[in-house]
């Protein structure tokens, strides 16, 4: 088995989602709360993977452990939407462990996770993979109690892990009803060249933010040889502040898996998989329900719909906790059981995809909208959207607002609107598009949500006037250090050397100096990084410093240089073993 | 002047041809043309990951060792800007590990430290991380120094499409990446590798080196003490340096 990152794979028959890698680490994790090294090498022997790509696995992704988490392994989230650290810091003191530790007894870990895509029910976390909404005082005593007393958490309240949909305002997708099997039946009446055609007209382009036109994306690989076609549904919703996927997976799954058929009807794919977020996976018993129905109904599995040459099936795969597999190259490299890193590109994953065929890569809403556009046609579509943006965008609307949720707009709309609609008033800053996106002021209010404006794959973090905008930026700087893969050097340092830096600015010891050195850096990560995960990782410093000088030069001292050494914050460990705190043990 | 139908490319003004299937890289070095690289070595698959041989093509960031020429590129590479875009990647590697190159085995005969010479580097620029990282010396003949390694995957690479084993690989994510041993224990004794592979050899810095041949060659009279990194046609001299066979 090639566990080499590229696009040489051998093409092989591709594994069952039950004998995924990643899906087999999830029950030993289970089982264990670890994976222990003895479950490696039975893997490797029974998987015939070598050892080392299987810890590469483990090591990779966030949601595996090589040392025991507690039975019940709590994790906040980071996201500055839905996490709370002070409540974290509370629940440890209350259960008597420290913040990534394991307790004595192996009873509980309290962790974080990066963004768990609960925007706009927060705070939240997870339990044993579980998520639980809504946070309050109270409900994290109520935690508290059910760890201490050991109770299954089958038994704890059922309302704590609803999950609910918020939509708040309907457009073209989220409003209009879709009878199961209809864009299928119009697609068969109309033949695969006319449908391929009929998406190009639609205008649609990539949903995840990066826009690229659907029908061409189709259109290249249809023309692709291969010894198959693969069709992959990108449902590893991880931009923080990004859960619109969410929804339309619970909601609105048939248009999903219909879009996925479609595309395969068109490519002339036989395989399709959903690669689902592992904090998305209270979603997969209804999912696995609603591909049972469409396999009952004739949509999946051999001859839909009468037509004989036309056979499509579905398979999920489940991630593990990795941002990067967002990246359509490193959701590729998961799938194929390895560590997610970006491949070199081109060749680009129409041609030389998932095991190494001709595979197209979509966004869970951009499958939606095709579905869509199958049954009303391409003008039903484009006659909504803006210039460049033919459509609609749905939203995920999160932050300081009174009612964050799902906003469905046609593109063009400007960022006032949206503020007025969703009840945000004093408004310091927006996060559009993630932190990965643009990062705009009031004086920016009147642009646009559009390819050519403000692009988006839908986040949309509101900052109030009381928040502090550094520790947001300080925020987002942490997440990505934390999910740099650390394939190119740019990123997998420059992402840390920043968040270092911004850190100094952050507790009061920066210094112009510092300033210009992480202008410098941030621009280096930008240009020269390997993917998209290091070329916008620097887009929140950067923004600011254009935007919000202030917020760093308030914190500056005004000294030309400052070292990030701190003598007094270094001698901590000796005072902790000397048990010494008195002001002789001090420098400073 | 070249007529249109031949294939050419642009570095630095420089008119140079190239032929189908050859990335920038391979048309540079057939061209003599220097670009400074560490994870790149011909023969290998290319990787693009070290990214010191950034170039700017057409005015957009690319890694010469991946992306194919093509007809009229205009490529920048010795310019002001990108030396010093390099020296800062360089610097990176520097302050992620832990480089001490006075009493380093491999000082003299290491590419990491000859780039950052060719580059003027002269200090680590950004504050050290200094991680912890493990030496495995279980090996009779070879040992595995991990402060060193900068994540080049040469012996990666080396060990599967060369000397068909699969002894190394990396693991970790970000800043906890790290190289491990693809055996029972991760240890490099438990492995099967040995010192005729290409993979104990091609280490381009003191990460993976072979035991009981330290200092056979003066310091003075090695490699780069002999050679310029941005000599043509170097890659023999180097990997024999590190074979320590007698000039």
């Amino acid at each position: 088995m090639d566990s080499h990152n590229g696009p040489d794979n051998t093409p092989g028959s591709p594994i069952r989602q039950q004998d995924h890698l990643l899906h087999h680490l999830y029950n030993i994790q289970q089982q264990f709360q670890h994976i222990p090294q003895q479950a490696i090498s039975d893997l490797a022997t029974r998987l015939a993977l070598p050892i080392s790509q299987i810890e590469g696995v483990v090591d990779f992704y966030s949601f595996f452990h090589r040392s025991p988490r507690g039975r019940y392994d709590i994790l906040f989230s980071t996201c500055t939407s839905c996490g709370d650290l002070a409540m974290m810091q509370e629940l440890c003191t209350r259960l008597g462990v420290s913040k990534g530790e394991t307790a004595a007894d192996g009873s509980v870990s309290i962790a974080t996770a990066s963004c768990i895509g609960m925007c706009d029910q927060g705070p939240a976390l997870m339990v044993n993979g579980r998520t639980i909404t809504q946070l309050s005082a109270q409900r994290l005593e109520m935690i508290a109690k059910q760890v201490e007393s050991a109770t299954p958490l089958d038994q704890w309240p059922a309302e704590w892990f609803r999950v609910q949909d918020n939509v708040r305002k309907n457009g073209l997708l989220l409003g209009t009803a879709f009878e199961t099997g209809s864009a299928l039946t119009a697609a068969i009446s109309q033949g695969p060249e006319a449908l391929l055609n009929e998406i190009t007209k639609s205008g649609l382009r990539g949903r995840g933010g990066a826009g690229f036109g659907t029908g061409m994306k189709w259109k290249f690989c249809r023309e692709a040889k291969g010894d198959a076609h693969y069709v992959i549904c990108n449902a590893d919703e991880g931009e923080p502040g990004t859960f619109k996927d969410r929804i339309l997976l619970t909601s609105h799954a048939h248009e999903v898996f219909e879009g996925m058929t479609l595309c395969g009807y068109v490519i002339g794919a036989q395989k399709g998989y959903l690669y689902l977020r592992a904090e998305y996976r209270h979603l997969l018993p209804d999912l696995y329900a609603v591909l049972a129905r469409r396999q009952q109904a004739g949509l999946l599995g051999r001859n839909i719909l009468g037509q004989e040459s036309f056979s499509f099936d579905i398979e999920i795969i489940v991630g593990a906790g990795a941002y990067i597999c967002g990246e359509e190259s490193s959701l590729i490299e998961s799938m194929e059981q390895k560590r997610g890193i970006p491949r070199v590109r081109p060749p680009f994953p129409v041609t030389s995809g998932f095991l190494g065929q001709p595979t197209v890569v979509n966004n869970v809403e951009t499958l939606a909208a095709a579905a869509q556009i199958a049954v009303h046609g391409s003008a039903w579509f484009n006659t909504q959207g803006s210039d460049k943006s033919d459509g609609t965008k749905i939203l995920s609307i999160s932050g300081d607002c009174t009612t964050p949720g799902i906003y469905e707009y046609p593109f063009g709309v400007s960022i006032q609107k949206i503020l007025d609609d969703c009840g945000a008033e004093h408004v310091q800053a927006i996060q559009v598009g993630g932190p990965s996106g643009t990062l705009i002021g009031p004086d920016e209010f009147e642009r646009k949500l559009g390819f050519e404006d403000l692009a988006t794959g839908g986040s949309f973090m509101i900052y109030g006037a009381e928040r502090d905008l550094l520790a947001v930026i300080s925020n987002f700087a942490h997440f990505f250090a934390h999910e740099s893969c650390g394939f190119c050097t740019p990123c997998r340092v420059g992402t840390s050397l920043l968040r270092n830096g911004l850190d100094k600015i952050v507790s009061g010891h920066g210094t112009q100096y510092d300033m210009d050195e992480m202008y410098r850096m941030a621009t280096l990560v930008k240009r020269r990084s390997h993917c998209g995960l290091g070329q916008t990782a620097p887009n929140p410093i950067l923004d600011a410093l254009q935007r919000f000088p202030k917020l760093f030069e308030e914190r500056l001292l005004h000294s030309d240089y400052t070292p990030h050494f701190d003598l007094d914050t270094s001698l901590a460990e000796a005072r902790q073993l000397t048990h010494r705190d008195d002001a002789e043990a001090h420098l400073s | 002047m070249s007529n249109s139908t031949n294939n050419s490319i642009t570095i630095d003004g420089r008119e140079i041809p190239f032929e189908e299937g050859q990335t920038i890289m391979d048309a540079a070095r057939a061209a003599d043309i220097y670009i400074p690289h560490l994870c790149h070595r011909p023969g290998l698959k290319p990787h693009g990951s070290c990214k010191l041989c950034t170039v700017d093509v057409n005015g957009r960031a690319a890694s010469s060792c991946t992306l194919p020429a093509a007809n009229g590129q205009e490529i920048a590479n010795n310019t002001p800007e990108l030396k010093e875009v390099r020296k800062n990647i360089t610097q990176m590697l520097f302050v992620e590990g832990n480089h001490f190159c006075p009493s380093c085995e491999k000082t003299g005969d290491c590419t990491l430290q000859a780039v950052a010479y060719h580059l003027d580097m002269l200090d680590g620029h950004f504050p050290q991380f200094y991680p912890k990282r493990k030496v495995d010396a279980s090996h009779k003949s070879i040992f595995l120094d991990r402060d060193r390694c900068i994540l080049c995957e040469l012996c990666v690479r080396a060990s599967r499409e060369v000397d068909g084993k699969d002894v190394f690989a990396i693991t970790g994510r970000g800043m906890d990446a790290h190289l491990i041993v693809n055996s029972e224990s991760g240890k490099l004794g438990d492995s099967d590798i040995s010192t005729d592979d290409l993979a104990a050899q091609i280490c381009p810095v003191g990460a993976i080196m072979i035991k009981e041949h330290g200092y056979e060659v003066p310091i003075g009279r090695r490699t780069f003490d002999l050679h310029s990194i941005a000599e043509p046609g170097l890659e023999p001299v180097i990997l024999r340096k590190g074979k320590h066979a007698d000039e």
